[in-house]
C-alpha cells in the first residue's frame, strides 16, 4: 500500500516576508539558504544516479561493458540489448499481460468498492463499522496468508496459470481497501440529498447511478489509477500463479530472467529501463489527475 | 485517506424502510471476500495445525509447527531482519522525509521558487514510481562485485573498499536496507509536503515575528500539525516492512546465510521450495499475528491523540 502515493500540487508560493524582516537578517539568510538548497539538491541528485547508471549502460555492448566497465560513456550507440530484451522476453506481450490485468482490476475493483461502500455508508447496514474493519484487515493481511490455499483452490478449479485467477484476487483485494476509503467518504454524503431524490421517486439504484455515482467521480478516477499501479507492480501472486510464459506480467518476466544467470549486464539494464518506461509515462500522464483528485478530496 | 474518517455512529431510526435492502449491494463483495480472503484465510490457519506437502492428505498434528518455528533459528533471523527493515522503511525514511518536506516547503518554496521545490520532490519521488522489482534488479547489479558502486569506488581512489556488497553475510543486510531508504523516502515526502499545505502560513509568520528560530518552528508548528499524516506514513510503511518480499526476492533471495532472509520470502520459500505446506501456513499465521497486533496499536495511538487534542 505504501508504494505510491499521488503527489500533491505544488506548493502555493508562500505570501513575500516583509520587507522589514528580510533587511533584518538578509545576510545570515542568504548565506544559509544557499547552503540548505546545494545539500539537498546533491541529495536529490544522490537519488538519481542509480537512473543515470542504467541509462548509461542500457546503450553499451557487451564488449563494451567488459572493456570500459559501467561507469564509462558507450563508445557506440547500441541498440541491441534492448532489442534482445524486448524478444527473448517477447515484450509487448507481458506488457498486454499486465495491462489487462491491471486495468480489469481497476475497474472492477472500483465498481465493487462503490456497491460495497453504498451500502456501508449509504445504507448503513448494521454492523457497518465491524464490517469497514474486516474489509480493512484484508487489505494489511500478508498475502503468505492466503497465497496457498488460492494456489491449491486455482489448480483445482483449472485458473491456475490464468490472468483471470490474478484478476480476481486482485479485485478483492484492492476494492478492500475502496470500500474502506468510499465508505468514510460516503459516510458524510449529504442526507438532504438523497431525501430529496428519494421525494422524486428514485429507487436505490437509480440514487446510486445518478447521484451518488457522479458526486464521487473525482475521488473514483484516481482510485482507478491507485489500483492500476499498485496490481501493475504486484509481484508474489502474480509469481506464484502466472509460471508460464505466456501469461506472466512485466515485473516476473524480468525477475525470472534474471534468476537465470544468462542476461549479461547491458541486457539487465536495458530490461530494467523498458520496464520501468511504463510506469513513468503513466505517472507523466495521470499527474494532473492526482493533483485534482487529491485536492477534490481534500475539499470534502 | 485519514485512517480515522470512518463515519460518526449516529443512529438514524425515524428513517423508514431502513437498511434492508441496501444489502442486496453488498452481496458482490462480499462472495468474493468470503471467497477470495476469508476461506483461504481459515485455510492458512487449519494448514498450520498439519503437516502437508501440497499432494494427498494434510495430517493434523496439533500445534507441533509452532513449538517447531519457535526453536528455528532461521524463524528467528528473520524477524530480527523484519526489525531492520522497519528501521530502513519506517524510522530512516520518516525522520527524514519529515526533515526534508519542511526543508523543502519552508526553505525551498519559500525563498526560491516554488517550481525548485517541486523539481527536487520529484526527483525523491521517482524511485517509488517504477516497480520494486525494477528497483531490485537494477541495485543487485549496482552492487555486484563487478557492478556499478566498485567502480565508483576505484574511480573516487577508494578502490580498496571493494567489496561483494550483496554476497557478504555482514555487508548484506545493510546494503538491502540502504536500497530499502531509497526506495521509501519520497513516500513521507510528498505526503508531509501535501500536508504542510494546510497548515496556516500565518502560524509561522507570527513565530517568527516572535523570534523563534528555524528549528524551534519545525518543532511546534510543523511536527504538531502534521502529526495526523505521520500516523498515517508509519503504520502504512510498517505494514509494508513487515511484509516485505519482492526487494527480498530480486536482490539477494534471503541470502546469503540467511542474512537478509525476512518473514514473507520465508514463508514463500518454504510453501514452494520446500513443499512444507503446514510450516509454511505456521509462519504467514504468525506474521499476520503481529501485523494484526501492530495495525491495532497504531490505530489505537492515533485515536488516543486525537481524543487528547479534542480535549485540550
Amino acid at each position: 500500500m505504501a508504494t505510491t502515493l499521488a503527489p500533491a500540487p505544488a506548493p502555493a508560493p508562500a505570501p513575500a516576508s516583509t520587507r522589514r524582516r528580510k533587511t533584518r537578517d538578509r545576510h545570515h539568510r542568504g548565506m544559509s539558504r544557499w547552503l540548505v538548497l546545494t545539500l539537498i539538491t546533491l541529495a536529490a541528485l544522490v537519488m538519481l544516479v542509480p537512473f543515470v547508471f542504467m541509462l548509461l549502460n542500457a546503450f553499451k555492448s557487451p564488449a563494451d561493458y567488459s572493456n570500459g566497465g559501467p561507469l564509462s560513456w558507450p563508445s557506440e550507440f547500441y541498440t541491441k540489448g534492448l532489442s534482445t530484451y524486448w524478444t527473448t522476453v517477447n515484450f509487448p506481450l507481458k506488457f498486454w499481460n499486465s495491462f489487462l490485468i491491471a486495468g480489469s482490476v481497476a475497474v472492477l475493483g472500483v465498481a465493487v468498492s462503490v456497491l460495497n461502500a453504498y451500502a456501508l455508508g449509504i445504507g448503513r447496514v448494521r454492523g457497518r463499522l465491524w464490517i469497514v474493519g474486516l474489509f480493512l484487515l484484508a487489505n494489511m493481511l500478508p498475502q503468505e496468508a492466503l497465497i496457498y490455499p488460492l494456489y491449491y483452490i486455482s489448480k483445482q478449479i483449472g485458473l491456475y496459470n490464468t490472468q483471470l485467477s490474478v484478476i480476481i484476487i486482485f479485485t478483492v483485494i484492492q476494492s478492500a481497501f475502496g470500500t474502506y476509503l468510499l465508505s468514510s467518504v460516503l459516510g458524510t454524503f449529504p442526507r438532504s440529498v438523497l431525501e430529496a431524490a428519494a421525494l422524486d421517486g428514485a429507487g436505490k439504484w437509480t440514487v446510486l447511478r445518478r447521484v451518488v455515482f457522479p458526486n464521487l467521480r473525482p475521488t473514483l478516477i484516481v482510485l482507478l489509477i491507485f489500483f492500476f499501479i499498485w496490481t501493475w507492480n504486484e509481484f508474489l501472486i502474480p509469481l506464484v500463479m502466472l509460471i508460464d510464459n505466456s501469461t506472466q506480467t512485466i515485473p516476473v518476466a524480468l525477475a525470472s530472467l534474471q534468476g537465470d544467470r544468462l542476461m549479461d549486464a547491458p541486457t539487465t539494464n536495458a530490461g530494467a529501463l523498458i520496464s520501468l518506461v511504463p510506469a513513468i509515462l503513466f505517472f507523466i500522464i495521470f499527474q494532473r489527475t492526482f493533483s485534482r483528485g487529491i485536492t477534490a478530496g481534500a475539499e470534502k | 485517506m485519514a485512517l480515522t474518517e470512518i463515519e460518526p455512529a449516529k443512529p438514524r431510526r425515524k428513517r423508514r424502510g431502513g437498511g434492508a435492502g441496501y444489502w442486496l449491494y453488498l452481496l458482490p463483495g462480499a462472495v468474493l471476500f468470503i471467497l477470495v480472503i476469508g476461506a483461504p484465510l481459515a485455510g492458512t490457519l487449519y494448514l498450520s495445525l498439519t503437516k502437508w506437502s501440497g499432494v494427498g492428505d494434510p495430517t493434523f498434528i496439533g500445534f507441533d509447527n509452532y513449538t517447531r518455528l519457535f526453536q528455528d533459528e532461521v524463524f528467528w533471523t528473520s524477524f530480527k531482519n523484519t526489525l531492520a527493515m522497519i528501521v530502513a522503511m519506517v524510522v530512516v525514511p520518516t525522520l527524514l522525509g519529515l526533515l526534508l518536506a519542511a526543508v523543502l516547503f519552508d526553505v525551498i518554496a519559500r525563498r526560491f521558487k516554488p517550481r525548485t521545490a517541486a523539481a527536487l520532490r520529484a526527483a525523491f519521488y521517482l524511485p517509488q514510481v517504477l516497480p520494486v522489482v525494477v528497483a531490485g534488479i537494477v541495485w543487485g547489479w549496482i552492487l555486484r562485485p563487478d557492478g556499478a558502486f566498485n567502480s565508483l569506488l576505484d574511480s573516487i581512489g577508494l578502490g580498496a573498499l571493494r567489496h561483494d556488497w550483496l554476497g557478504d553475510p555482514h555487508t548484506a543486510l545493510p546494503s538491502v536496507m540502504a536500497v530499502m531508504i531509497w526506495v521509501q523516502i519520497g513516500y513521507p515526502i510528498v505526503v508531509f509536503m501535501a500536508a504542510l499545505q494546510r497548515v496556516d502560513p500565518e502560524l509561522y509568520e507570527a513565530a517568527e515575528v516572535d523570534g523563534a528560530n528555524w528549528w524551534h518552528r519545525f518543532r511546534s508548528i510543523t511536527l504538531a500539525q502534521i502529526r495526523p499524516e505521520t500516523f498515517v506514513v508509519a503504520l502504512t510503511c510498517t505494514i509494508a516492512a513487515l511484509k516485505v518480499f519482492g526487494p527480498v526476492f530480486a536482490l539477494t533471495r534471503g541470502g546469503p546465510e540467511n542474512a537478509t532472509n525476512v518473514p514473507s520470502y520465508f514463508a514463500y520459500f518454504t510453501f514452494f521450495k520446500k513443499l512444507q505446506v503446514g510450516y509454511g501456513s505456521a509462519i504467514s499465521t504468525v506474521l499476520t499475528l503481529i501485523i494484526v497486533v501492530v495495525a491495532a496499536v497504531f490505530i489505537w495511538l492515533q485515536y488516543r491523540s486525537e481524543r487528547q487534542d479534542r480535549e485540550v
